[in-house]
């Protein structure tokens, strides 16, 4: 299985940076924002980000991070690709009237973000949900669109983004591999 | 896992899956809407034939948290009080195509042969004398809180061991997680042959003092023809657990409801050792746990460690 890299440790931070900035320039009042990770690696991007833009803001941003499970919309059709970690959700600030900046590692179908934005819901009533991802790959299946694009992968459907991090995978970089035999058939 | 009949069907990552999704659904109670859509357009069934509070309002109330639409059977003002019988019972509610079934009934092995007749996932909520899964699974959530791990942990359970189901399933589930157990009572009370579950028996509470938690049974009058006690006054003065016999670092657990004065003295159920109200709370999170797993973990999933998971056409929440 042949994998090629496409971000390394240097283009993953700078990408990060750049997308901070533009989060940073987009609300311009950001004791309002808020930033919630999907997990897992959403979750570690969202803190890293959390990060950045409190060094550029200098405001206090709340952040949270979101397990979707409960939301999936393919709960007990055949076998769901479940996480086998289970996480919970942690947001324990008042999302109403916030900005809210939903943060993932890679945009595909949309399902994920579409079940994120249901489960965000049952929080509060945000004033706006943004979403920033690390990777947008293509073939979407819902009418959803990213605010803040790390890089745009032109990908095959078959073939599979790995996005790895220090905090979950000892490395930060992004690759794409071939599909395995398994995976062609789709 | 297709059933939850028996806690033997379950190794222990299995339970230790159950227990870690109870976790995350604890976090949705804490949230201003304590509802997630997971079981939406799927139906559960509740089939009582025994009375109940906790088990059956948890059962009913995870089914609803769930989103899942819920059809409440008593035995009492259904058709069962006409003489109808649970295979033409579980016939007709095959018609309304549930997902799955909650059944207690007062014979044993009784969620077996429904689970042989339907086509649902049933759940035993108590059969007989036999098992009561639930119950050990959220006796085991409510004392991972407070203990971390059960690994060489000493439990004591105290009482009725006859005519209990919930000893059986809980000496089973104790076990299974590292812990030893002791099981006491008058020998009336004490099944004969039960030592070959792995456990030791005492017939005197004079050991107690060894124990990290003692749970304590129901006196089962109900289920008394004969009597087995020569009187309460007797078995009280012998088995009750009070605030004498009671040791300040032990824990205390019953799985309700008391008869006050008689396996429990009062000030011991309202003393800061008992995690009685936290074995209720435990019920709900733990038995939305259970549906879920059951309904919306894949039918294909086994609950043992090695299960591979397969990739379903439009896979989401994975690394894409």
């Amino acid at each position: 299985m042949s994998e090629k890299v496409v971000l390394g440790h240097d283009d993953l931070r700078r990408t990060l940076r750049r997308i901070a900035h533009e989060m940073a320039e987009a609300n311009p009042e950001p004791e309002r924002l808020a930033i919630v990770g999907i997990h897992t690696r959403g979750a570690v991007i969202a803190r890293r980000l959390h990060a950045l833009v409190g060094e550029l803001t200098e405001a206090e941003t709340p952040i949270g991070d979101l397990d979707i499970s409960f939301y999936r919309d393919d709960v007990g059709a055949q076998s769901p690709a479940t996480q086998p970690v289970v996480h919970s959700s942690h947001i324990d600030f008042d999302l109403t009237g916030r900005t809210v900046v939903l943060v993932d590692d890679v945009l595909f179908t949309g399902r994920t973000v579409r079940a994120a934005v249901d489960a965000l819901f049952d929080y509060g009533r945000p004033q706006r949900v943004q979403l920033a991802v690390l990777c947008d790959r293509g073939h979407r299946e819902l009418p959803i669109r990213p605010d803040y694009v790390g890089k745009n992968l032109p990908t095959a459907r078959g073939e599979r983004v790995n996005v790895r991090l220090e905090e979950t995978d000892e490395v930060d970089e992004v690759t794409i591999s071939e599909p395995r035999e398994a995976e062609a058939i789709l | 896992m297709k059933h939850l009949l028996a806690i033997k069907d379950l190794d222990r990552d299995g339970i230790e899956a159950i227990l870690d999704r109870a976790e995350s659904f604890a976090e949705v109670g804490r949230r201003d809407i304590k509802k997630v859509p997971t079981l939406r357009g799927r139906t559960v069934v509740s089939l009582f034939y025994e009375s109940s509070t906790r088990t059956s309002a948890s059962f009913e109330l995870a089914a609803k948290r769930l989103s899942a639409d819920l059809i409440s059977l008593k035995a009492a003002g259904s058709s069962v009080d006409k003489g109808e019988s649970l295979k033409d019972t579980c016939a007709t509610l095959s018609a309304y195509d549930p997902a799955a079934i909650v059944i207690r009934h007062p014979y044993a092995g009784a969620a077996q042969l429904v689970a042989d007749w339907s086509e649902a996932a049933v759940v035993n909520a108590g059969d007989g004398k036999h098992e009561h899964p639930s119950q050990a699974l959220l006796d085991l959530f409510t004392l991972r809180r407070r203990l971390d791990s059960l690994e060489g942990k000493r439990i004591w359970i105290v009482g009725d061991v006859l005519h209990s189901r919930v000893a059986r399933s809980n000496l089973v589930a104790f076990q299974a997680m590292g812990a030893e157990v002791t099981v006491c009572g008058p020998p009336a009370l004490i099944p004969r042959g039960i030592e070959q579950l792995g456990c030791e028996v005492s017939y005197s509470l004079e050991r107690l003092g060894e124990a990290d938690v003692v749970y304590a049974l129901r006196l089962q009058r109900e289920r008394m023809a004969e009597s087995f006690v020569p009187s309460i006054r007797e078995y009280a003065a012998r088995f009750q657990i009070d605030s004498r016999r009671l040791g300040p670092r032990q824990l205390l657990m019953h799985p309700g409801p008391v008869n006050r004065g008689v396996e429990l003295s009062g000030e011991v159920i309202d003393s800061p050792q008992s995690l009685m109200t936290e074995q209720v709370a435990s019920g709900l999170v733990v038995r939305m746990a259970i549906l879920y797993e059951l309904l919306a973990a894949g039918p294909q999933r086994p609950l043992s460690a090695a299960s591979e998971p397969e990739q379903s056409p439009t896979p989401i929440g994975q690394p894409a």
